[in-house]
Protein backbone atom coordinates (compact mmCIF):
# COMPACT_ATOMS: atom_id res chain seq x y z
CA UNK A 1 0.00 0.00 0.00
CA UNK A 2 2.89 2.60 -0.86
CA UNK A 3 1.73 6.46 -0.34
CA UNK A 4 4.43 8.77 -2.31
CA UNK A 5 5.08 12.35 -2.11
CA UNK A 6 6.27 13.55 -5.52
CA UNK A 7 8.10 17.28 -5.78
CA UNK A 8 7.55 16.56 -9.71
CA UNK A 9 4.76 16.16 -11.91
CA UNK A 10 3.70 12.46 -12.07
CA UNK A 11 1.57 10.83 -14.80
CA UNK A 12 -1.51 8.99 -12.66
CA UNK A 13 -2.57 6.73 -15.44
CA UNK A 14 1.06 5.36 -15.65
CA UNK A 15 1.65 5.52 -12.20
CA UNK A 16 -1.42 3.01 -11.79
CA UNK A 17 -0.39 1.06 -14.87
CA UNK A 18 2.70 0.08 -13.56
CA UNK A 19 1.63 -0.28 -9.99
CA UNK A 20 -1.03 -2.68 -11.26
CA UNK A 21 1.42 -4.63 -13.34
CA UNK A 22 4.56 -4.85 -11.08
CA UNK A 23 2.79 -5.16 -7.25
CA UNK A 24 -0.60 -7.13 -8.16
CA UNK A 25 -1.00 -10.50 -8.80
CA UNK A 26 -3.23 -11.16 -12.24
CA UNK A 27 -6.67 -12.87 -12.00
CA UNK A 28 -7.37 -11.56 -8.37
CA UNK A 29 -8.75 -8.12 -8.93
CA UNK A 30 -11.43 -7.40 -10.03
CA UNK A 31 -12.52 -3.73 -8.93
CA UNK A 32 -9.95 -1.17 -9.93
CA UNK A 33 -11.75 2.58 -8.43
CA UNK A 34 -9.45 5.51 -8.75
CA UNK A 35 -9.41 9.38 -7.82
CA UNK A 36 -7.33 12.09 -9.68
CA UNK A 37 -7.27 15.40 -8.33
CA UNK A 38 -6.08 18.28 -11.09
CA UNK A 39 -5.15 21.69 -10.09
CA UNK A 40 -8.18 24.53 -12.14
CA UNK A 41 -6.52 27.72 -13.09
CA UNK A 42 -9.98 29.03 -11.49
CA UNK A 43 -11.15 30.14 -7.55
CA UNK A 44 -13.12 31.81 -6.36
CA UNK A 45 -13.92 33.89 -9.23
CA UNK A 46 -10.41 34.72 -9.88
CA UNK A 47 -7.67 33.47 -12.17
CA UNK A 48 -4.87 31.10 -10.25
CA UNK A 49 -1.80 30.91 -12.91
CA UNK A 50 0.38 27.92 -10.25
CA UNK A 51 0.17 27.13 -6.69
CA UNK A 52 2.67 26.24 -4.50
CA UNK A 53 1.99 23.07 -2.26
CA UNK A 54 3.47 22.72 0.97
CA UNK A 55 3.50 19.73 3.38
CA UNK A 56 5.03 18.50 6.77
CA UNK A 57 7.46 15.92 5.84
CA UNK A 58 7.19 13.03 7.81
CA UNK A 59 3.72 13.53 9.50
CA UNK A 60 2.44 13.44 6.08
CA UNK A 61 3.47 10.16 5.57
CA UNK A 62 2.38 8.97 8.48
CA UNK A 63 -1.03 9.91 7.88
CA UNK A 64 -1.35 8.45 4.39
CA UNK A 65 -0.10 5.09 5.76
CA UNK A 66 -2.35 5.44 8.38
CA UNK A 67 -5.61 5.99 6.31
CA UNK A 68 -4.91 3.83 3.55
CA UNK A 69 -4.58 1.44 6.68
CA UNK A 70 -7.96 2.12 8.37
CA UNK A 71 -9.40 1.21 4.57
CA UNK A 72 -7.72 -2.15 4.43
CA UNK A 73 -9.32 -2.66 7.90
CA UNK A 74 -12.67 -1.00 6.34
CA UNK A 75 -12.76 -2.94 3.60
CA UNK A 76 -11.73 -6.29 2.38
CA UNK A 77 -9.41 -4.47 -0.48
CA UNK A 78 -6.64 -6.15 -2.41
CA UNK A 79 -4.34 -2.77 -2.20
CA UNK A 80 -4.12 0.91 -2.41
CA UNK A 81 -1.86 3.31 -3.71
CA UNK A 82 -1.88 7.22 -2.81
CA UNK A 83 0.54 9.61 -4.59
CA UNK A 84 0.58 13.69 -3.83
CA UNK A 85 2.42 16.38 -5.23
CA UNK A 86 4.49 19.15 -3.43
CA UNK A 87 6.12 22.20 -4.53
CA UNK A 88 5.24 24.26 -7.81
CA UNK A 89 2.16 23.52 -9.75
CA UNK A 90 0.48 24.81 -12.62
CA UNK A 91 -3.26 24.36 -13.94
CA UNK A 92 -3.69 20.48 -15.81
CA UNK A 93 -0.91 19.62 -13.34
CA UNK A 94 -2.58 15.95 -11.30
CA UNK A 95 -2.40 17.42 -7.55
CA UNK A 96 -3.07 13.61 -6.32
CA UNK A 97 -4.57 10.43 -7.00
CA UNK A 98 -5.94 7.70 -4.88
CA UNK A 99 -6.56 3.78 -6.07
CA UNK A 100 -8.55 1.27 -4.39
CA UNK A 101 -7.94 -2.85 -6.01
CA UNK A 102 -10.60 -4.77 -4.82
CA UNK A 103 -12.15 -8.21 -5.74
CA UNK A 104 -15.76 -6.12 -5.94
CA UNK A 105 -16.90 -3.03 -7.00
CA UNK A 106 -18.30 -1.83 -3.47
CA UNK A 107 -15.38 -2.03 -1.77
CA UNK A 108 -13.23 -0.46 -4.27
CA UNK A 109 -15.36 2.67 -5.25
CA UNK A 110 -16.47 3.20 -1.21
CA UNK A 111 -12.34 2.72 0.07
CA UNK A 112 -11.29 5.34 -2.69
CA UNK A 113 -13.75 8.12 -1.96
CA UNK A 114 -12.53 7.39 2.04
CA UNK A 115 -8.97 8.05 0.92
CA UNK A 116 -9.52 11.02 -0.40
CA UNK A 117 -11.78 12.37 1.93
CA UNK A 118 -9.39 11.19 5.21
CA UNK A 119 -6.57 12.66 3.38
CA UNK A 120 -8.48 16.07 2.50
CA UNK A 121 -9.04 16.23 6.58
CA UNK A 122 -6.47 15.16 7.91
CA UNK A 123 -3.35 14.40 5.58
CA UNK A 124 -1.19 17.73 6.37
CA UNK A 125 -1.13 19.85 2.70
CA UNK A 126 -1.37 23.53 2.08
CA UNK A 127 -2.01 24.65 -0.84
CA UNK A 128 -0.82 28.77 -1.88
CA UNK A 129 -2.50 30.45 -4.70
CA UNK A 130 -0.97 32.68 -7.02
CA UNK A 131 -2.87 35.09 -8.56
CA UNK A 132 -2.84 36.32 -12.25
CA UNK A 133 -2.80 40.27 -11.64
CA UNK A 134 0.74 40.38 -9.56
CA UNK A 135 2.31 36.91 -9.04
CA UNK A 136 4.57 38.56 -6.92
CA UNK A 137 2.09 40.22 -4.40
CA UNK A 138 -0.59 39.02 -4.73
CA UNK A 139 -0.98 35.22 -3.25
CA UNK A 140 -3.37 33.78 -0.80
CA UNK A 141 -3.43 30.87 1.07
CA UNK A 142 -6.23 28.62 0.43
CA UNK A 143 -8.15 28.44 3.79
CA UNK A 144 -10.04 25.52 3.62
CA UNK A 145 -11.59 22.27 1.62
CA UNK A 146 -14.50 22.80 -0.82
CA UNK A 147 -17.03 20.19 0.26
CA UNK A 148 -16.90 16.51 -0.48
CA UNK B 1 15.04 19.58 28.35
CA UNK B 2 14.78 20.80 24.74
CA UNK B 3 11.93 21.09 22.43
CA UNK B 4 11.39 21.32 18.87
CA UNK B 5 8.32 23.95 17.83
CA UNK B 6 7.35 23.78 14.06
CA UNK B 7 4.87 26.30 11.96
CA UNK B 8 3.68 25.49 8.55
CA UNK B 9 2.14 27.79 5.79
CA UNK B 10 0.14 30.61 6.52
CA UNK B 11 1.42 30.43 10.53
CA UNK B 12 4.85 30.36 9.43
CA UNK B 13 4.43 33.42 7.84
CA UNK B 14 2.60 34.87 10.51
CA UNK B 15 5.09 33.80 13.25
CA UNK B 16 8.35 34.63 11.23
CA UNK B 17 9.97 31.37 11.54
CA UNK B 18 9.82 27.73 10.74
CA UNK B 19 11.32 26.06 13.69
CA UNK B 20 12.43 27.32 16.64
CA UNK B 21 14.18 25.16 20.22
CA UNK B 22 13.09 25.65 23.77
CA UNK B 23 14.35 24.55 26.91
CA UNK B 24 11.06 23.78 28.59
CA UNK B 25 7.20 23.87 28.05
CA UNK B 26 4.57 21.93 29.62
CA UNK B 27 2.04 21.46 27.27
CA UNK B 28 1.35 22.69 23.81
CA UNK B 29 -0.33 26.28 24.96
CA UNK B 30 2.39 27.14 27.35
CA UNK B 31 4.90 26.58 23.71
CA UNK B 32 3.04 28.35 21.54
CA UNK B 33 3.27 31.33 23.90
CA UNK B 34 6.97 31.05 24.02
CA UNK B 35 7.68 30.75 20.77
CA UNK B 36 5.61 33.27 19.15
CA UNK B 37 6.12 35.89 22.25
CA UNK B 38 2.38 35.84 23.18
CA UNK B 39 0.82 36.25 19.43
CA UNK B 40 -3.32 35.57 19.98
CA UNK B 41 -3.72 31.74 18.34
CA UNK B 42 -6.19 31.55 15.60
CA UNK B 43 -9.45 29.28 16.60
CA UNK B 44 -8.38 26.86 13.46
CA UNK B 45 -5.01 26.32 14.84
CA UNK B 46 -4.37 22.36 14.40
CA UNK B 47 -1.72 21.06 16.79
CA UNK B 48 0.86 17.96 16.98
CA UNK B 49 3.49 16.52 19.18
CA UNK B 50 5.64 13.82 17.28
CA UNK B 51 3.40 14.05 14.27
CA UNK B 52 0.57 12.75 15.82
CA UNK B 53 -2.61 15.48 16.17
CA UNK B 54 -3.16 16.71 20.06
CA UNK B 55 -5.40 19.33 21.95
CA UNK B 56 -3.65 22.33 23.00
CA UNK B 57 -3.22 21.00 26.87
CA UNK B 58 -1.35 17.96 25.45
CA UNK B 59 1.68 17.40 27.94
CA UNK B 60 5.36 17.47 26.43
CA UNK B 61 7.92 15.83 27.11
CA UNK B 62 12.21 16.16 26.40
CA UNK B 63 13.01 16.08 23.05
CA UNK B 64 9.29 16.12 21.73
CA UNK B 65 8.60 17.78 18.25
CA UNK B 66 5.50 20.23 18.58
CA UNK B 67 4.10 21.15 15.38
CA UNK B 68 1.21 24.37 14.94
CA UNK B 69 -0.70 24.52 11.61
CA UNK B 70 -3.87 25.72 9.67
CA UNK B 71 -6.49 23.77 8.70
CA UNK B 72 -4.83 20.90 5.88
CA UNK B 73 -5.96 21.81 2.24
CA UNK B 74 -4.21 19.25 0.02
CA UNK B 75 -5.67 17.13 -2.20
Amino acid sequence: MPCLIKPEPFDPWKETQQHQQTQLERGKYGATASFVGTMRDFNQGDNVTSMTLEHYPGMTENYLNKICEEANQRWDLIDCLIIHRTGKIQPDDPIVLTVVWSAHRKAAFEACRYLMEELKSRAPFWKKENLKDNENENNRWIEKNTPG
Amino acid sequence: MSITVKFFARLREQVGHAEISLDSASDVQSAWRQATQNIDMPDNTLCAINMEYVDIHATINDGDEVAFFPPVTGG
